[in-house]
């Protein structure tokens, strides 16, 4: 296989604490881990794709939960060196420009553990904050206190060269006053890049059950939307501008992880519950994910050498509704020239650019500001 | 072939749900007709709407093989009959056929409106009738109390009503017994020139086009050539057999028998229900007097929700009639809705049933338009037009006057709702023509236009009497009434499957509930729509959807999109099968669904 792109690696540690209420990741609590097969499970997946996958080159790897910081530092330094054994950083870099994030909660942080994960290599840490208002941390069923994300926060300072940390905002009972002030403090306390997002129900939570009983009330929709153009505002002002729905950060210091995804990208996806987009020569694009449940991807992964539910080849179709819903969450937007033909319904795409939702600029269709928080009705409006 | 006076052939007839079928279920099996392997609920109702709702909906009939008390070996014709208003033409099918009726009343509920009309139905036919209070195994039944019932209302003497559980079996003997004793036989001469009644026919799959015979005199047998009186059509039997319940071949039918024939019929269409079957050789000169023709008594449209759909929606219509005769359909075009077919029932829930099954049997999704009776429009120039579709309404400037369908129902209600049930019938311009009591129940006889009834007047009747009040019709007369027709439009567009005849007393209070109703039922989108009501030029209601301002997901996890792109595809297909009226798109099941409403 020629190399055609660098990937980016997203490693799955399904493992947390407790289940948090508005949850639907793929985490999981439980009494007693076996982190020692997990990793064999994770080094026999890595060498599964180096043998499938053995000339490309590597722009990122990122740890993702559930909660990655409860992984004890040398497991993540043995699957970072195993990772950086088989493949190099793209385009001839060096090995430390591969951005290696890893996602933590503020959970009881111990100064010595962030720096045990800093010598495994990671160099940009994302924390898991969703509010700077105690008793919001709360009611979203979080484990740690405001004073307790501060402390996080400081020590990420000092041992990550980047960090970036996440807010959940439009929380029942929250005004657009009390976000702004929030917000401000956020900034404040922000370095190079924000997670901004709203509350949203998800299928299968306890949030969902309470929303569906009327115990749980969200903001309603036009206050919801303020906050979000309130958000891009502020964020903007502050240095840090939106560049995708609910990322926020300059040019410079972006997730390259996170963009993997949203350029349509390959990536390889390693852990229970992940999903990878492995790319072909012949431009075709393979979606994998992993069982989800850790004992069975466990399982298949000892057996098989990878923990595959499904393996599925996209069609180009396929793939053009993926580029095509991805792309319009950032800034840039999509070149029409990465979507074959018949993705787009071109009347709709010049109704909605004639009724001020979207552009086209140079080729690249871009939501316009009057858009920005309706992309998911427009999608189903512009696809073909 | 039995004698005659070893037959007995009845009806069992009763108000919806009161136990007939499961009744008919008792009898079966206690005749051995079907093993305990081969027996389910309610077993005559073989097709999937009629086990999943519960209801009959075609009469169907069986022979059982009885040894009674007397030592003699009797064939009893049973005959199940469907409860439900709208299959009423099925009974008086049924009645025809039959000596004698078994009247079952729900000992728990008491008399009912179908009670009435179906027992009226079998005196007009001259029949004997038993009584039988069935559901006594449960705790509410009061059969003493019902017993009086059936003898101060109906004026029937009920000394002999057998108490019966059509669960348990309990009484079942006894109901064979009376059935064989006081039921008269048929009669008939098996010398004379065969004369039969055509009482129904159906479309089997593996069998082609099955008839179902009651013979007054002569002999049916395989091989004959027949003569069907009014079809002047002439057939060579290829089969002759019973029910019991399955399709047993005999060699043949006489005086007094009900079977079927089957005779290499390839269409429904070519036998008419009420006919007379003679043979060639020797035929009667005097047909029987047949059956009043069906009458479909709401129309509406059907268009397939996807338009490349429309030949399997011809298709299928044709299909379905093979089975049902008393649905009538003709090609339709709309301005929005393109092409499809207007078609004629005999009420709602018939209407619904159809739909339900074109859907189930045949996978079309279908756009119903607005339900509508005949109106008769006459002109100023004299010319008088049965308009089926509002939107053929000629130009009111031509128009002298229009006169709408009437009818006379019978409503029963317990005293504690009869307040709200007259209100209910003068809302919806009821006249009323008598009002009596039977115990702690009402019985009221209203004059309704036809048009108020199909618009929701029975899903409000029930939920008004939680389900106590029962309801009978029959049409009436055509009378003159003030109607106009309203238009509705989405976003400045006319739609004219929403468009319907209304009486202009009603009009604004129908309109606005109309607009209300399709508010929650058409999607937000990003711009604001207008929902107007309007009559002629002059709008009598309006609402507006307001646009949608947020619609976006805060976040797509872990490179998981496939979840994202499969609900987004999904999401598309469903708009797909949205029909779009301008800019705006309008599900399907809207249409129906913003009928179905009621007025407060
Ligand atoms: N407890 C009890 N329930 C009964 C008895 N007879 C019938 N039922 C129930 O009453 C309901 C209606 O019974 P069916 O036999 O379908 O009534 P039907 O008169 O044939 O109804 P339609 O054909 O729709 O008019 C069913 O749920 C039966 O199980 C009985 O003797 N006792
Ligand atoms: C994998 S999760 C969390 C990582 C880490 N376990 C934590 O909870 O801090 C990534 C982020 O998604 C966001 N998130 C999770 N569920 C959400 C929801 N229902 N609505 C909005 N944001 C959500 C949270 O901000 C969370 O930090
Ligand atoms: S939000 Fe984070 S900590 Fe809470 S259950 Fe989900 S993955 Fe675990
Ligand atoms: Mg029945």
């Amino acid at each position: 296989m020629t190399t055609l792109e660098p990937y980016a690696v997203y490693v799955h540690w399904p493992f947390c604490l407790s289940k948090c209420p508005y949850c639907d990741f793929n985490s999981h609590v439980r009494d007693s881990i076996d982190e020692d097969a997990f990793l064999q499970g994770y080094l026999s997946e890595i060498d599964h794709y180096a043998e499938t996958h053995p000339d490309i080159t590597i722009s990122s790897i990122f740890f993702g939960g559930g909660t990655p910081s409860l992984m004890s530092p040398k497991t993540v330094a043995a699957i970072i060196e195993r990772i950086l054994g088989h493949w190099s950083a793209e385009g001839g870099k060096s090995e430390g420009d591969i951005e290696i994030t890893l996602e933590a909660n503020p959970t009881s942080v111990e100064a010595g553990r962030f720096a045990g994960f800093r010598a495994a290599g990671v160099n940009r840490l994302s924390l898991g904050v969703q509010s700077l208002v105690d008793a919001d941390l709360k009611a979203l069923g979080r484990q740690h206190s405001v004073a307790e994300a501060m402390e996080a926060l400081r020590l990420a300072r000092q041992t990550f060269p980047r960090y970036s940390f996440d807010l959940i905002y439009a929380r029942e009972g929250q005004t657009l006053e009390a976000w702004r002030t929030e917000l401000a403090q956020a900034l404040e306390l922000a370095g190079d890049h924000l997670a901004l997002y709203q509350l949203t129900i998800e299928p299968g939570t306890k949030f969902q059950g309470l929303y569906n009983k009327g115990k749980l009330v969200l903001p309603e929709e036009g206050l919801a939307e303020d906050m979000f153009f309130l958000t891009r505002e502020m964020t903007a002002s502050a240095g840090l501008p939106a560049y995708e729905v609910s990322n926020h950060a300059k040019q410079e210091n972006r997730s390259r992880h996170n963009m993997a995804y949203w350029l349509g990208r390959g990536y390889l996806g390693i852990g229970p519950g992940a999903h990878g987009r492995l790319k072909h020569a012949d431009g075709t694009t393979t979606a994998t994910n992993n069982w989800k449940k850790p004992e069975a991807w466990l399982r298949a992964v000892t057996a098989n050498n990878n923990g595959r539910q499904e393996y599925q080849q996209l069609s180009a179709h396929e793939s053009g509704v993926e580029r095509l819903m991805m792309g319009l969450r950032i800034s840039e937007g999509v070149a029409m020239s990465d979507l074959p033909k018949g993705v787009v319904d071109e009347s709709a795409q010049k109704a909605l650019c004639d009724e001020g939702f979207l552009k086209l600029d140079n080729g690249r269709l871009i939501l316009r500001q009057k858009g920005q928080c309706l992309l998911d009705h427009i999608l189903v409006t512009l696809l073909a | 072939m039995f004698k005659p006076d070893k037959i007995r052939n009845f009806s069992i007839i009763a108000h919806i749900d009161h136990g007939k079928s499961t009744l008919a279920d008792r009898l079966i099996q206690t005749c051995g007709g079907l093993s305990e392997r081969e027996m389910t609920e309610q077993v005559l109702d073989s097709m999937d709407i009629e086990r999943e709702r519960g209801i009959t909906i075609k009469a169907q009939t069986v022979r059982l093989t009885y040894k009674a008390n007397d030592g003699e070996t009797y064939a009893l014709n049973l005959m199940d009959t469907p409860g439900h208003v709208d299959f009423a033409y099925e009974v008086s099918r049924s009645l025809a056929a039959c000596e004698g009726s078994l009247l079952i009343v729900d000992a728990s509920q008491g008399v009912e409106a179908q009670t009435l009309a179906n027992v009226y139905q079998a005196l007009e036919n001259d029949h004997e009738v038993i009584s039988i209070l069935n559901k006594i195994d449960l705790p509410a039944a009061e059969p003493e109390r019902v017993r009086q019932q059936i003898e101060d209302v109906i004026g029937l003497d009920a000394s002999n009503a057998i108490a019966v559980s059509a669960k348990t079996g309990e009484g079942i003997t006894e109901v064979l017994e009376a059935i064989v004793t006081e039921l008269p036989a048929p009669e008939g001469d098996p010398d004379a020139p065969l004369k039969a009644l055509l009482v129904d026919s159906w479309y089997d799959p593996y069998l082609g086009v099955m008839i179902l015979v009651r013979i007054k005199d002569g002999v049916l047998k395989k091989g004959m050539n027949i003569k069907m009186m009014a079809a002047g059509t002439e057939h060579l039997i290829e089969r002759v057999g019973v029910f019991t319940p399955k399709a047993d071949i005999i060699d043949e039918l006489g005086p007094g028998e009900i079977g079927f024939i089957t005779a290499a019929i390839k269409e429904v269409a070519q036998t008419h229900v009420g006919d007379t079957i003679t043979t060639v050789k020797n035929p009667v000169t005097e047909a029987l007097p047949g059956f009043n023709p069906s009458k479909s008594v709401v129309f509406c449209g059907l268009f397939p929700a996807d338009t490349a759909e429309f030949e399997t929606l011809r298709d299928s219509l044709n299909k379905l009639r093979l089975n049902d005769a008393s649905f009538e359909f003709e090609p339709e075009t709309s301005a929005a809705l393109g092409f499809g077919f207007r078609c004629g029932f005999l009420g709602l829930l018939h209407l619904e049933i159809i739909q339900e099954r074109l859907y189930r049997e045949f996978g079309l999704d279908l756009i119903t338009t607005s339900p509508s009776v005949v109106y008769r429009v006459n002109m100023n120039k004299g010319e008088v037009i049965e308009l089926h579709n509002p939107a053929d309404m000629p130009d009111v400037v031509q128009i002298a006057s229009i006169e709408e369908p009437w009818i006379e129902a019978t409503i029963l209600v317990p005293d504690d709702y009869l307040g709200a049930i007259l209100k209910l019938c003068e809302d919806k311009r009821g006249i009323q023509q008598q009002l009596t009591y039977a115990g702690s129940r009402a019985m009221l006889v209203y004059h309704l236009p036809l048009n108020e009834v199909v618009f929701d007047f029975y899903d409000r009747l029930k939920s008004i009497s939680r389900g106590y009040a029962s309801f009978d019709y029959n049409m009436h007369e055509y009378k003159e009434g003030d109607l106009v027709k309203m238009q509705i439009l989405v976003n400045g567009e006319p739609i004219d499957a929403l468009s319907m005849m209304v009486h202009r007393r009603v009009a604004e209070k129908r309109g606005r509930a109309l607009c209300d109703r399709l508010k929650t039922l058409i999607p937000r989108q990003l711009f604001k729509i207008p929902i107007q009501a309007a009559i002629g030029g002059n709008i009598i209601a309006r609402e507006t959807i307001s646009a949608m301002r947020k619609d976006v997901t805060a976040k797509c996890y872990g490179g998981d999109i496939s979840r994202k792109r499969k609900l987004l595809e999904k999401q598309k297909k469903g708009k797909k099968r949205m029909r779009t009226f301008g800019k705006v798109a309008i599900p399907h099941d809207a249409f129906i669904a913003a009928l179905k409403m009621s007025d407060d």
